[in-house]
């Protein structure tokens, strides 16, 4: 062996496309527990309600939903409750809005920490995609809960027999979450511009994803062109199918579930290609 | 002996100005020439990392073509002046930033200190602290758990560990970071300036573990600091920056010395006042141009003397006067002057200044100068035109004097004061 052999690592710029060490993430898994149970732990320090924050929220939304879309609105929710139909489309927006705000701004909130001490950097968004998937796995318990009630109250509700992908729907808005927000958080190193677009583009998003109401009724009520966009978006189609597989309501295609996979699989890699890129010297124009 | 890091050709270089307006034509610029095969058009460019020269281009080199290589259990110092590039060196070899060119190769897990309590958390207990800030350092979860209990008792923050970091006093803090930081191991430490913090007690606790990481546990460490002091006793070799470029490299004690004469420009006779020297100056109506050291050498029974050349734009109605401090290498002030006030009319002047009695002890130290106006009695003095160190200068023992001054210690400090003794011989009959 020659003595260039020996050396552990080297520091330079040049870097491979995808420079993914597992090993080096393996060796610092104990941080990333830490900052999840950081995330979670002081969000709720010195309140009174403490994690019944995070119930509260997505309940009061839902009920505000339900009186403008579905009182007001007159929106149909296909025999489904509406406040259980927009209880399932909050819940999982939620979850996809979290992870997208919260690693979009990875590298401007932790600058501080980014500019003193070298650890994985992709630990940051991956603790933000874990700490808020137990937040969704509470906000899922609450809405388990009112589904056994208005079961117990009579109503015909049933999964549907593609239950088992429900998990995959998951994984697909975290990907979708992590590589949008891993793209913006590393453009915001440069451009400020896109810290303002994310905090009220998300807001519209949600309203062109089909949250608070089905697809069936942007199809007869939208203009054509908007319509479309609202169908194949594939937020559209992560919500709709969340609530097909809970619900039993709305409508399912293979096609569609295929590249919204492709597309979440896709932006996640462009994501962590470009976050990579960014993570090497990003202190120097931040 | 053998090499555990290596450092070649190191550069890395800054854009000047604010990231904003042009810097999208730049990326564009730089992306085209990427996809053509060719060299970043901008790496050819950029100014030697000088801050007290206006700059031609843009960009600036902060460092460029370092090279050097530590040995194994050697304590390496990293010194120089502010902005020589210490702390851009340090950011590549905690990898916080990549060099523009060149590489770093290591044998051993790198850990940088560039500062104690990094990722703390106000709302969280000292104790889930430790845990989050060992393991931001690298440590893993069960290192710290088998060192808890000596982070805990090295902090002295025994009684407030469940107690959340919000409600320490800053010091604690300090305390409680260092002591996770003091408990790293890793191959090879980057330490920058840590020292610099807690009460004196606190302070010398922490060079002794300094120490003990370094001498006992023969531990790598790469030490930065101001503290010349604290390099002599703690490093063995030592590296003198200067505009980005290594200028020394050699045994502490020498590098040391380097540093204090070439550095500080000792011995310089006269100094022209540039940019480097002023901070954050309001008044146009007048500049300083120069000083001349009429004896820049001088002993402590000597007087220090000095002429000021300066130049006045327009007639100043309010009285002026001229105030100084007089610092040790590592900033910190030993005294200052006022003197009486003068009435300056348009025109180009010179003060001859005079510092009798300075009581200084042997040493070297800076004179920082201002023209103020005001009135010191009433403490309201306005800095007309300011120069930080304005010069050098250094006071020797005395050959021909035989006492006790002659071989000044170190931790007498900075000053010597006359003194008078009576001695009468009484009875005690209480």
């Amino acid at each position: 062996m020659t003595p260039q052999d020996q050396w552990l690592y080297t520091i330079s710029s040049k870097h491979k496309l995808i420079d993914l060490n597992f090993k080096e993430i393996w060796r610092y898994r104990d941080l990333l527990i830490l900052f999840v149970k950081r995330d979670i732990v002081t969000v709720y320090k010195q309140t009174i309600l403490g994690p019944l924050w995070y119930i509260i929220q997505p309940l009061f939304t839902s009920v505000i939903f339900t009186l403008i879309f579905n009182n007001l609105g007159q929106i149909s929710t296909d025999g489904v409750p509406p406040f259980l139909f927009n209880l399932a489309g909050i819940t999982a927006w939620n979850y996809f809005r979290e992870c997208l705000t919260g690693t979009s701004s990875t590298f401007t909130t932790n600058q501080s920490i980014f500019g003193k001490v070298y650890f994985p950097r992709v630990i940051m968004p991956m603790s933000i995609t874990i700490s808020n998937l137990l937040k969704f796995g509470i906000q899922m318990g609450i809405f388990i809960g009112f589904y056994s009630y208005y079961a117990f109250q009579g109503q015909t509700l049933g999964f549907n027999n593609h239950i088992f992908l429900l998990p995959v729907y998951i994984v697909m808005m975290a990907l979708l979450g992590l590589g949008l927000g891993m793209i913006i958080s590393s453009m915001t190193t440069k451009y400020r511009d896109l810290t303002v677009l994310v905090s009220f583009g998300v807001q519209l998003l949600m309203y062109v994803s089909a949250v608070p109401y089905p697809v069936s009724e942007a199809k007869a009520k939208f203009p054509s062109a908007v319509a479309v966009f609202v169908e194949y978006n594939p937020l559209t189609q992560i919500i709709e199918g969340f609530r097909y597989m809970l619900l039993n309501t709305g409508t399912f295609s293979w096609s569609g579930f295929g590249y919204t996979f492709v597309i979440s699989i896709v932006l996640f890699l462009v994501g962590l290609i470009i976050f990579n890129k960014t993570e090497k010297s990003f202190i120097d124009t931040v | 002996m053998s090499i555990i890091l290596k450092a070649e050709n190191i550069s890395k270089q800054y854009r000047l100005g604010s990231v904003g307006t042009g810097t999208i034509s730049h990326d564009l610029n730089r992306w085209w020439a990427g996809i053509r095969g060719k060299e970043d058009p901008y790496l050819k460019v950029g100014s030697v990392n000088d801050r007290s020269i206006k700059a031609d281009s843009n960009y600036v080199w902060a460092l460029q073509d370092i090279n050097f290589e530590v040995q194994r259990g050697e304590v390496l110092g990293i010194i120089g002046k502010n902005g020589a590039g210490k702390s851009t060196l340090l950011k590549i070899l905690s990898r916080v930033t990549t060099p523009t060119t060149g590489e770093i190769k290591t044998k051993g897990r790198i850990a940088s200190l560039l500062e104690v309590g990094t990722g703390f958390h106000p709302e969280m207990t000292g104790r889930e602290n430790v845990y989050l800030n060992g393991a931001i350092l690298g440590m893993t979860k069960k290192e710290i758990t088998s060192k808890l209990d000596e982070i805990i008792a090295f902090s002295g923050c025994e009684r407030y560990i469940d107690t959340p970091v919000k409600r320490y006093s800053s010091g604690m803090t300090v305390r409680l970071a260092f002591a996770v930081a003091a408990h790293l191991e890793p191959d090879i430490l980057v330490i920058d300036e840590v020292l610099a913090v807690g009460d004196a007690e606190f302070q010398k606790k922490a060079i002794g573990k300094m120490q003990d990481i370094s001498k006992g546990e023969g531990r790598t460490v790469l030490f930065v600091s101001h503290n010349m002091a604290a390099v002599k006793s703690l490093c063995t070799r030592a590296i003198v920056l200067e505009h980005g470029a290594i200028v020394f490299e050699g045994k502490v004690d020498d590098a040391v010395d380097f540093y204090i004469s070439e550095a500080n420009a000792i011995g310089h006779k006269e100094v022209y006042f540039n940019k480097s020297h002023r901070r954050g100056i309001t008044d146009h109506r007048l500049s300083m141009i120069k000083i001349i050291a009429k004896n820049e050498k001088t002993t402590i029974r000597g007087a220090l003397k000095f002429d000021i050349y300066f130049e006045v734009y327009q007639n100043i109605q309010k009285a002026v006067c001229l105030t100084g401090s007089i610092c040790a290498l590592d900033d910190t002030a030993i005294g200052s002057f006022f003197t009486q006030n003068m009435i300056l009319k348009e025109g180009k002047h010179i003060v001859e200044l005079e510092l009798p009695n300075h009581n200084l002890s042997v040493g070297v130290y800076y004179l920082n100068l201002s023209i103020s106006k005001g009135s010191v009695e009433n403490s309201n003095l306005e800095r007309m035109d300011h120069a930080y160190q304005a010069i050098a200068f250094e006071i020797l023992q005395m050959e021909d004097d035989g006492d006790y001054i002659s071989n000044w210690n170190g931790s007498w400090g900075n000053l010597f004061f006359q003194s008078h003794i009576n001695l009468t011989t009484i009875e005690y009959n209480v």
